[in-house]
């Protein structure tokens, strides 16, 4: 009897169903405290949920592969999402055309700050190469991030769990710090979240405002490009950036 | 609603074709986005559309998208205890900075424009 149990489950734990209904139950419960607590920065939904699944898969001792099995189905669809940040811009075309020139100077200076910040600090706090460059990408959304790094001599899945944590830091801390910095236009607001802390951040900025919303998958999407290009020339341009991966 | 998922669905594999065919590291739904932004300011579709629930729908639950690989941190636990001060500082400060300087940079450009559009007044306009 109790050997059947364990073995049920085993075979239930490994198979998908339980990944999908362990993350959906915990995106529900979370919601529900972001609700309750009516927006508290730290209850953020993203946060509260990896912090509920992750606790549940080490208490229980799942490996992490068999929880994927079933959260991946949830992962995929990332990709579809990340195509449907064109309606918001779509809305938003008006304002978006009419603030051109401020988009490119923010997504330019957010760029190169953002690379040149990351790297000199992680090195100044004794960290090495591979880890510095690891962190170079982190700003940009995560298949961007990854792509990056691994070009550069970073470590790709590293840099996605780096990716991670910055996006959550920005859904939680970014637009208490921006009220705090007395920056109040909407535009700036959503372009400052989406440099920093891409989608994870888009989708705090879409939950407070429409045009912040716009404004930073605009960021988010620009920024991945931009990166893209000056990350390597950065890294080949600037003495004390010459890294040995 | 169907229809509106297998729009989204064929940007993103034109995207991802794209991507690939011209190999940029740029991920493929950025590519198909784009190709989804101008068919919207093409076609211009009304509220009920497909494309427009479905991309409603799958933003509303954006933040549930982001969780498998969040908690695909727990992976790495040991790296970031080992080097948690490097990392911390890099981490945190490289995302204040960009915070900082972006809405700095917006913020002035913005009273730039502002003050720039004061001075030249629209011709018939109040001098």
């Amino acid at each position: 009897m109790n050997l059947q149990f364990a073995q049920a489950w085993a075979a239930i734990v490994a198979s998908p169903l339980f990944g999908l209904t362990l993350t959906l139950a915990a995106y529900q419960a979370a919601r529900k405290l972001w609700q309750r607590t009516r927006g508290f920065s730290l209850a953020n939904p993203v946060l509260v949920a990896v912090v509920l699944v992750a606790a549940v898969l080490l208490i229980l001792s799942v490996p992490y592969q068999d929880y994927w099995a079933g959260a991946q189905y949830i992962s995929f669809l990332l990709g579809p999402a990340t195509v449907a940040l064109a309606l918001p811009l779509h809305r938003q075309a008006a304002s978006i055309s009419q603030a051109g020139w401020v988009v490119a100077a923010c997504v330019l200076t957010g760029s190169i700050t953002a690379i040149v910040v990351a790297v000199t600090v992680t090195k100044a706090f004794g960290g090495s190469d591979v880890l510095a460059l690891s962190l170079a990408p982190k700003s940009t959304t995560a298949p961007v991030a990854i792509a990056l790094s691994e070009s550069i001599g970073g470590i790709g899945s590293l840099t996605a769990a780096f990716t991670i944590l910055t996006g959550i830091l920005g859904a939680v801390a970014a637009p208490r710090l921006l009220t705090l910095l007395h920056v109040f236009d909407q535009r700036v607001r959503g372009l400052a979240i989406g440099m920093s802390s891409h989608g994870i951040g888009t989708s705090r900025a879409l939950q407070d405002d429409p045009t912040a919303g716009a404004f930073s998958g605009l960021a988010m999407a620009i920024n991945a490009l931009v990166t893209a290009i000056v990350l390597p020339l950065l890294l080949a341009g600037v003495p004390w950036l010459h890294l040995q991966p | 609603m169907i229809a509106g998922f297998i729009a989204l669905l064929v940007c993103q594999l034109i995207g991802e074709f794209t991507v690939r065919v011209a190999a940029v590291p740029i991920p493929g739904p950025v590519v198909g986005m784009v190709l989804l932004l101008i068919a919207l300011q093409l076609r211009r579709p009304g509220p009920t559309a497909g494309v427009v629930r479905a991309a409603d729908a799958l933003l509303r639950n954006l933040q549930l998208l982001f969780i498998p690989a969040g908690v695909g941190v727990i992976q790495y636990l040991s790296v970031l205890a080992g080097a948690w001060l490097p990392v911390t500082a890099g981490l945190v400060l490289s995302w204040l900075a960009v915070l900082i300087v972006t809405s700095g940079v917006g913020v002035g450009t913005l009273r730039l424009a502002d003050r720039l559009s004061r001075r030249r007044p629209e011709p018939g306009g109040p001098a």
